[in-house]
């Protein structure tokens, strides 16, 4: 679900060279007795789109308050292009920010909302007018210049606010839960005319959300917070292929996370083999690892219900289990299979619907066999 | 609907009637051909005519709005101050006891603020006159408009102030052109409910009023003593046709922005 760019692949972060654009050097934000930023540490570089993703509480909206401005670390800094930014207002930074309720100003026309920061910068007063234009082009506001807020729709609101955030062209753009309040078809659209205006300006963004599916569409890399700590940052991708630990496998999507200890490795297994001993009187499961978890150590190894085959037949696979099939959840395209393979172990497997539900040939209480390679979960021992 | 019920349409006609019989009584005499103001002998506006001679009566009005217009714009001003520091403030030790200091002059019997008021200015040797009216009534209007513009800010979204500090504003200019623009409906209630207070208020003023300052309500309690004159009627009803204006208008603007804020 990354983005496709259209040159070399971008990642700034693997090149040792490149300059961050903000750094987190060891900050922390305490409300009192409650800390919100434990001992933070980050790097986001210029040209990204990057995701603060977690429940409500987890610290991400006062990281990015940090970044706005309005919150000032308790200890630690945040440097942005190398200068300690802690001391500087909000007026004064070069940062702009996409509040969550929008924040227009409900006494200015739209084109007077998306002024308004030009008006207070350092730009030409003839010049205000074509900026403000581009803006509306950009956003495909141009209808609606002379509205007030109240009088457009929801999701023109949202473009307005965008519109007004970006037209100071700021080195960095802050968006809270930018698209919360659109509805869910406008807030696939909204995605990706986001992903395009990004691209377009170049203007590196960070954006704060707790829909995971919205932070792997739109970001570069994805922060997963947790108790104002960073659980991993990563791609979407590899948030998503290889989690660092539970928490991070079970927030992002759909996972089974079966415990377990590993077994001594055997004579004739690869390096990078693992097999977990889950259950008594069931096999191993056969996984592998690039470093390996020190044997009779525990673990937990996650596997995606899509990368779980149900067939009615015994497969070959490195992993096999027989089970029954306790609830069957139909969403259209997909459907999700809960089978029970020992007593109160249910693993889910998904199955995409390609015939009709009246030729599906499998049902409840059915008896099934889940397969594996060893290659399709990972071995978590966080 | 509602069913129509005799015994709400009683009570509704003898409630309004035992509020405004009186007044519509007293509006109905100013009309009064007749000098005799309990005997009914023909509609005439003479006693309005009259009433525009009588340079008392119309150097009292002056004085009378003068006040008024200084204090219940010095009492606006004060009184969104202290509302919208009371509502930034947040937390922080005797906040209850400050608001409370704010609120207390509306339940403070009016003829202890008088008193201690006039006991203050002799105190400091201020002379009495305009000036000590208009700083009495600023005293006690300020909460009222401290009230209405708290209520306003309580729902105020703060992050319009912010976005306005971060493009660019410093928390002037935000307070300036976006929050003050917002509140306006609201601490322009403020100023005409301040402004009819101040229009209609005797006991503090006659502390606070000197030989030179006289304003229309002690003017007209003073010549009430001497016996009731149509004039006084005439007066009177043009005084309540004012507070009904400024009463009408500041509850229309308020109605206004509620309207457009639910749009």
């Amino acid at each position: 679900m990354a983005q496709p760019k259209p040159n070399a692949i971008f990642a700034p972060w693997h090149d040792p060279a490149e300059k961050p654009l903000i750094q987190f050097k060891n900050v922390t934000k305490r409300f009192g007795d409650f800390t919100a930023i434990d001992d933070l540490t980050l790097d986001i570089y210029a040209k990204e789109f990057f995701a603060l993703l977690g429940p409500s509480g987890c610290g991400k909206t006062t990281l990015m308050r940090m970044l706005g401005g309005f919150e000032t670390p308790t200890e630690g800094t945040i440097l942005l292009d190398g200068v300690d930014i802690g001391p500087v207002p909000p007026n004064e930074r070069p940062v702009n920010m996409m509040f969550q309720s929008y924040a227009l100003f409900p006494h200015l026309t739209v084109w007077d909302n998306i002024a308004f920061g030009l008006k207070r910068s350092d730009m030409p007063k003839d010049q205000i007018g074509d900026r403000v234009e581009r803006m509306l082009k950009l956003t495909q506001l141009g209808k609606f210049a002379k509205r007030k807020p109240h009088q457009i729709s929801g999701g023109q609101r949202q473009r307005v606010a965008l519109a007004r955030s970006l037209a100071k062209a700021p080195k960095l753009l802050l968006l809270d839960e930018p698209l919360g309040a659109l509805d869910k078809k406008l807030r696939h659209e909204t995605q990706f005319e986001l992903m395009d205006i990004q691209e377009t300006t170049g203007t590196t963004f960070v954006i704060v959300t707790h829909d995971q599916e919205e932070a792997m569409t739109v970001a570069s890399r994805v922060a997963v917070m947790t108790e104002g700590k960073l659980a991993q940052v990563a791609t979407p991708d590899q948030i998503y292929e290889a989690p660092n630990s539970a928490y991070v496998a079970d927030f992002i999507g759909d996972v089974n996370l079966i415990e377990g200890t590993v077994e001594a490795k055997a004579p004739d297994a690869r390096a990078t083999d693992v097999a977990i001993k889950w259950s008594a009187t069931e096999p191993a499961i056969m996984a592998s690892a690039e470093i390996r978890p020190p044997a009779a150590s525990s673990v937990t190894f996650a596997i995606r219900p899509e990368k779980v085959t149900i067939t009615a037949q015994k497969p070959e696979a490195a992993n096999v289990m027989e089970g029954k099939i306790l609830d069957i959840a139909y969403l259209g395209n997909l459907s999700t299979y809960h089978v029970e393979v020992a007593p109160g172990v249910i693993i889910k497997a998904q199955a995409t619907n390609s015939r009709r539900i009246s030729r599906r040939n499998l049902t409840w209480e059915d008896h099934v066999y889940l397969s594996w390679t060893d290659t399709a979960g990972v071995v978590l021992t966080a | 609907m509602r069913r129509f019920s005799w015994f709400n349409a009683t009570s509704l006609t003898f409630g309004f009637a035992f509020l405004y019989l009186p007044m519509l009584i007293l509006i109905i005499y100013s009309f009064n051909e007749s000098r005799l103001v309990t005997v009914w002998a023909g509609f005439s506006t003479k006693w309005y005519g009259e009433l525009f001679q009588n340079e008392q009566f119309l150097d009292a009005a002056w004085v009378t709005l003068k006040v008024a217009f200084w204090s219940s714009t010095v009492a606006t001003v004060l009184g969104t101050l202290a509302a919208y520091i009371m509502v930034r403030a947040g937390r922080f030790r005797g906040r209850g006891l400050f608001s409370g200091m704010i609120y207390a002059p509306l339940v403070m019997p009016e003829v202890i603020t008088g008193l201690s008021l006039l006991l203050f200015f002799i105190a400091i040797g201020l002379d009495r006159g305009v000036l000590t009216i208009v700083l009495a009534h600023t005293t006690f209007s300020m909460c009222y408009v401290s009230v209405v513009v708290t209520s306003r800010l309580v729902s105020f979204d703060r992050s319009l102030e912010e976005a306005a500090l971060d493009l660019g504003c410093t928390p002037f200019d935000a307070f300036r052109s976006v929050t003050l623009p917002i509140i306006m409906p609201a601490v322009i209630s403020g100023w005409l409910l301040a402004f009819t207070l101040s229009l209609d208020d005797l006991v503090i003023a006659s502390f606070t009023s000197g030989p030179s300052s006289t304003t229309l309500p002690i003017k007209i309690f003073s010549a009430v003593r001497l016996g009731v004159t149509p004039e006084i009627n005439a007066l009177s009803t043009i005084m309540i046709g004012l507070v009904t204006l400024g009463v009408i208008s500041a509850s229309l603007v308020s109605r206004a922005t509620a309207k457009k804020e639910r749009a």
